[in-house]
């Protein structure tokens, strides 16, 4: 372990203040209980029964639509995680974090006073800086995808004393990839350990973790994996990296959510969950919201506790909202590119 | 509210289907509905009723109540058509069938939206559910018209089916009965529930447009007496019912010896069982599925919740959390989870039935969902502190209400499952594939759905044990009910053998006695009294044991305890009995010909024939013990539903006077092959080729109680067979009378029964002697689902 909880506190107050005010104590996680982990069972059939009800057993209509939409946005981590990323490339992005809406929409809908921004942007650590800057006085948060992502197979001080540089240089939110080979090896007491370093290197910031649930091979498995990156401190957990051939699915998301549930009633403590990758669809969007709802109640609606990994989702909003406000359907080109 | 303040508060808003097109529809129809009889609506009726929207109370339609009259024009309608429909033959009927299929999914949104307006079903369940199974079941049975020639050799349609439907799935159960009905070659006149009619009627309308030769479908719609005018009717041959056991009873008393084949799909208090190594939210999902669809108005659904002890607590309280997020409201809201109770009749019962239960020490939780002030709605409830005896654990409640028991073992949670007079369905919950595989023969249950619920499909069969009705609806299983053997219409009736008074005593030798044959024991007879067997010259051959309903109870006491450990023994192992059976009755051949030659007076050379025929029906049923296999049905799920054949248990069997010794082997020896225990009442007049067995049988290593014999008059006898609770059916080969009381001293634990209405089995023609029609009697299918993958 390269890094204490005191070089933290150090640090802590050059910190940026976080966009979303903390409304639940945060997970401090528990020690590791591999009962509770070899307990754990999920019947995939069942969940993709329940996960296939979903999207027809509640429908968001009109009004409502247009608000659940503009809610999504303000759950979204707009994303950029490509090899050719440039400043400029970011500071567009962040430009469409501030204002992801066409100015006549938003007054159309009437919601200036809500303010609409994304959750926060998310971005590979170089690009960490040139977001803080763009994004300076918003209040959105920056995130930083670290520990080697996507495959978290450097040595692993370097990840760590990636976390660690990401923190410095302004990321308030740390998404963590974990090494998929302790799960697939059932070796618990690794992962929780790995996990337990990165929380720890993270400080103040907020720290997700990507379970990469389309290389896990089990939907047990994804649920196990959820439950140890809790028990060592993860504040979210997290779907995929969007690298990954299968991401975000709902059968994956909901055994996920489900083991927020179970966790919080054995420990009291709330966990977020951020589904990444595959949600390109306001649609879909709407069928995970209310999975949410459904699954957590209205806290999971908040981006304290709840968000999307998205690139291209904020494009398909747009345009279902031009249409909600016009009557008129909507074309890409007349929306501004992220 | 302003999208600003929707956003704050995050709730679902309304999500309203349009009933336009519904409303337009039953305006085109004045919302003045006549009856469907030969292809055309008649003339709405001098007396009318209302079809009422639940969630309303709005009238909808007005509906005629049929007359005598009708139900005769629609009986006579259909039977007119039938004839042709039959001679269409199987291509023909199937590509009117495919047609049906094509236009209820072309009028898919139609259907649903009627029914939900109608019923107070959810939109989402009608739409995704009812809809489309219904379809489904057409296209499956379009498939089986194509191929009935090939498939059913050997049987033929029945003519005209009665068939009543009940209102909680009123266009799903209309599939489930015209399909197969049309598919094997039957006309029908259809009776939908007094509260749900319009899907029928539109199914009517649908039926014209599809070209359906006219009179093949009559629809006519009214209250029970309707029913019981189709089902009373001469020229109905086959009645199939859905609905309450109580209902379901009396008409079983009333077509009892009038020879209409007859299937019952009736209540259920279906258990659904969770064991310590469930997925527990997909078992408590499963429970949203299991009691809170279709608001609990559903015959199988779960309605007894087994727990393992060991996480009652924890299980109930996840439960409670789920069911604050069941939304109630109005049916045609696509965000709604439970609708409405289908009329205030109903919705009246839940709720004396549930204030019964509190008063009798349950505890009630219902869920905080704000219900609509107008309309019949009632929350989801969940009853713990119940326990096996309470009313609340034994009755079907039919509404969104579900009980909750505990148990601590395996053997305890079939216990319980099985601690009812129901047997429809069982929901069984564990990771283990042992755990799941090992309870699911042990539920006397027609479908067993693992880790799943409420699964149906038109390849699967669908249908009771016990009280929950027989017959079974969908799959190959399900044709049987549309079809009779062909040999049936050449049957003569029965001549009537008397007893030939007794006019010379004495016996040749030392004096044998035939006793009765209980437990593998001779035993006996309770009365101590006996009658004489006399030759047909009047020359006492023996004396036999009276017997009487306690020697009946005795042998009943011992089949039952055989019962277990003979269901359980294999295939391979019952074969063998069988074969050592007819090895020993073909090494005392000459012993038995003689007997049958003394009490028969045959000649030498039939009574021969007879007992090389019965070595040889021992053989066909050692042969077919470990062949008659279960199948694995096409559905679409990811996993196999796997048909098991299961022997009904207990069997009374009244054997004839023909063919005294092949009868009771034609009879006796299917039903043991398939694991069934045997009470057997041999021919009054020759029963000593019966009695002559226990020998054979006890050098034969068959289990004692397997087959047990009760010689004596046979209606007597049968009589207290047929009234017994513990027995699972009865066979009956004797006078028409007889048959009728079969059949109604049946109606009291809804016993299957397969009687001979006094006609004449040609005992040494295998066709109509022996095969699969006498296995299909000795077996029940279970269907059971096992989805599959991680």
């Amino acid at each position: 372990m390269t890094v204490s909880t005191k070089d933290i506190t150090q640090t802590a107050d050059q910190l940026p203040v976080a966009a979303h005010p903390a409304r639940f104590p945060r997970n401090p996680g528990i020690p590791l209980d591999l009962d509770w982990v070899s307990s754990v069972q999920v019947n995939t059939s069942a969940v993709e029964r329940r996960a296939g009800s979903l999207g027809a057993r509640r429908s968001v209509k009109k009004d409502y639509q247009a608000a659940w939409l503009l809610r999504a946005i303000t759950l979204m981590d707009l994303t950029t995680l490509n090899g050719d990323d440039t400043r400029g490339k970011v500071r567009r992005l962040c430009a469409k974090a501030k204002r992801p809406l066409r100015h006549d929409l938003v007054e159309a809908l009437g919601v200036e006073e809500l303010n609409i921004t994304t959750g926060a942007v998310c971005v590979y650590h170089d690009m960490i800086s040139t977001a803080v800057e763009a994004l300076e006085g918003t209040g959105i948060p920056v995130a930083a995808v670290s520990t080697g992502f996507p495959d978290a197979l450097s040595p692993f001080h370097l990840r760590v004393q990636e976390i660690e540089e990401s923190v410095k240089a302004g990321a308030s939110e740390i998404d963590i990839v974990i090494s998929r080979r302790h799960v697939l090896t059932g070796d618990w007491q690794a992962l929780y350990d790995e996990m337990r370093a990165y929380r720890e290197a993270c400080g103040e910031a907020h720290v997700k973790a990507i379970i990469s649930t389309g290389n896990l091979g089990t939907l047990r498995n994804v649920a196990r994996a959820s439950h140890v990156c809790m028990m060592a401190g993860a504040d979210f957990i997290k779907t995929s990296t969007g690298k990954e051939s299968v991401n975000a699915t709902l059968p994956v998301s909901l055994t996920m959510v489900r083991t927020t549930r179970e966790y919080e009633a054995h420990t009291g403590y709330k966990i977020g969950f951020k589904p990444a990758g595959g949600i390109s669809k306001a649609k879909d969007a709407l069928v995970y919201m209310s999975m949410m709802k459904e699954e957590r109640g209205n806290d999971w609606l908040e981006p304290d506790l709840f968000r999307f990994g998205a690139s291209s989702l904020l494009g398909d909003i747009e345009r279902q909202l031009e249409h909600f406000v016009t009557g008129r359907y909507s074309a890409t080109f007349r929306h501004g590119i992220s | 509210m302003t999208v600003s303040e929707i956003f704050k508060t995050m709730e679902y808003g309304t999500a309203p289907e349009s009933t336009s097109e519904a409303q337009a529809w039953l305006d085109r129809h004045d919302r003045t509905f006549g009856l469907f009889v030969n292809g055309a609506f008649t003339k709405p009726g001098k007396e009318c009723f209302d079809s009422v929207n639940p969630a309303n109370g709005e009238v909808l339609a007005a509906l005629t109540e049929a007359t005598a009259k009708d139900v005769d024009a629609a009986v006579k309608a259909a039977s007119k058509a039938q004839k042709s429909w039959a001679a269409l033959g199987g291509a023909g009927r199937a590509r009117h069938l495919y047609a049906l299929a094509r236009l209820i999914q072309k009028h898919a949104r139609l259907f649903a939206v009627l029914e939900s307006l109608d019923n107070g079903k959810p939109i989402r369940e009608s739409r995704d559910a009812d809809i489309p199974l219904a379809a489904r079941h057409f296209y499956h049975h379009a498939g089986w018209a194509q191929l009935m020639e090939s498939e059913m050799q050997g049987y033929e349609p029945i003519g005209v089916a009665g068939q009543v439907i009940p209102w909680n799935f009123p266009f799903l159960m209309l599939a489930w009965k015209i399909a197969p009905a049309l598919a094997m070659g039957n006309a029908v006149v259809l009776k939908p529930a007094e509260y749900t009619s319009l899907t029928a009627l539109l199914f009517a309308e649908i039926c014209i447009e599809a070209g359906l030769p006219e009179g093949v479908v009559n629809i006519v719609t009214g209250h029970g007496p309707v029913g019981a005018m189709i089902a009373e009717h001469k020229d109905v041959a086959k009645v199939a019912f859905t609905g309450s056991t109580r209902v379901g009873r009396i008409l079983r008393e009333q077509t009892a010896g009038t020879g209409k084949k007859l299937t019952l799909e009736l209540g259920g208090k279906s258990p659904f069982i969770v064991f310590d190594d469930a997925d527990i939210d997909s078992a408590i999902e499963g429970i949203v599925d299991a009691i809170w669809f279709n608001q609990g108005q559903v015959c199988c659904a779960g309605s007894r919740l087994l727990v393992q002890e060991s996480i009652a607590e924890a299980f109930h309280d996840r439960l409670r959390l789920r069911m604050q997020s069941l939304r109630v409201g109005d049916p045609l809201d696509k965000s709604i989870d439970v609708g409405c109770i289908v009329d205030p009749v109903q919705h009246k019962q839940i709720t004396q039935m549930v204030e019964q239960g509190v008063a009798e020490g349950a505890t009630a939780f219902r869920s905080e969902t704000v219900l609509p002030e107008n309309g019949c709605y009632y929350a989801p409830t969940l009853l713990t502190g119940i326990e096996a005896g309470d009313t609340l654990a034994q009755e079907e409640i039919f509404g969104p209400v579900l009980v909750s028991m505990n148990f601590r073992t395996p053997a305890e949670a079939v216990q319980l499952a099985n601690n009812s007079r129901y047997g429809l369905a069982a929901s069984v919950w564990t990771e283990n594939i042992n755990l799941a595989l090992g309870i699911a023969p042990q539920i006397k249950a027609g479908v067993i759905w693992v880790n799943c619920t409420n699964q149906f499909d038109a390849a699967a069969g669908f249908g009771g044990y016990r009280e929950s009705g027989f017959g079974r609806e969908g799959g190959r299983e399900g044709l049987y009910e549309y079809v009779k053997p062909s040999y049936l219409k050449s049957l003569k009736d029965a001549a009537l053998v008397k007893p030939h008074a007794l006019s010379e005593g004495g016996s040749e030798g030392i004096d044998r006695t035939a006793k009765m044959y209980v437990g593998g024991k001779q035993a006996r007879p309770d009365s101590g009294y006996s009658t004489p067997v006399t030759s047909p010259k009047g020359k006492l051959i023996s004396h036999v044991g009276m017997g009487t309903r306690k020697d009946i109870r005795n042998a009943v006491e011992a089949a039952s305890v055989a019962s277990g450990g003979w269901a359980k023994a294999s295939g391979h192992n019952k074969a063998q009995i069988l074969y050592y059976i007819a090895e020993n009755l073909a090494a005392r051949a000459e012993e038995f010909q003689t007997r049958l030659s003394a009490m028969t007076g045959v000649t030498v050379k039939s009574a021969t024939q007879e007992v090389d025929a019965a070595v040889n029906r021992l053989f066909t049923y050692a042969a077919w013990a470990d062949k008659y296999d279960g199948q694995v049905h096409s559905v679409p799920v990811r996993g196999v539903t796997v048909a098991m054949k299961e022997p009904v248990g207990v069997i009374g069997i009244a054997c004839p006077d023909d063919a005294p010794l092949l009868g009771f082997v034609s009879l006796v020896a299917p039903a043991i092959a398939m694991g069934n225990t045997v009470v057997a009442v041999p021919s009054p007049v020759h029963p000593l080729a019966a009695t002559d067995l226990y020998q054979v049988f006890d050098t034969s290593d068959l289990p004692g109680g397997v087959v047990n014999i009760v010689t004596g008059d046979r209606d007597e006898l049968t009589k207290t067979l047929a009234d017994h609770y513990g027995v699972d059916g009865v066979w009956y080969q004797g006078t028409a009378e007889g048959s009728t009381m079969v059949e109604h001293a049946a109606a009291a634990n809804l016993k299957r029964t397969w009687v001979n209405y006094g006609k004449a089995i040609d005992w040494m023609d295998p066709a109509q002697s022996e095969g699969q029609e006498y296995l299909r009697h000795a077996t029940e299918v279970k269907n059971v689902w096992i989805p599959y993958g991680e």
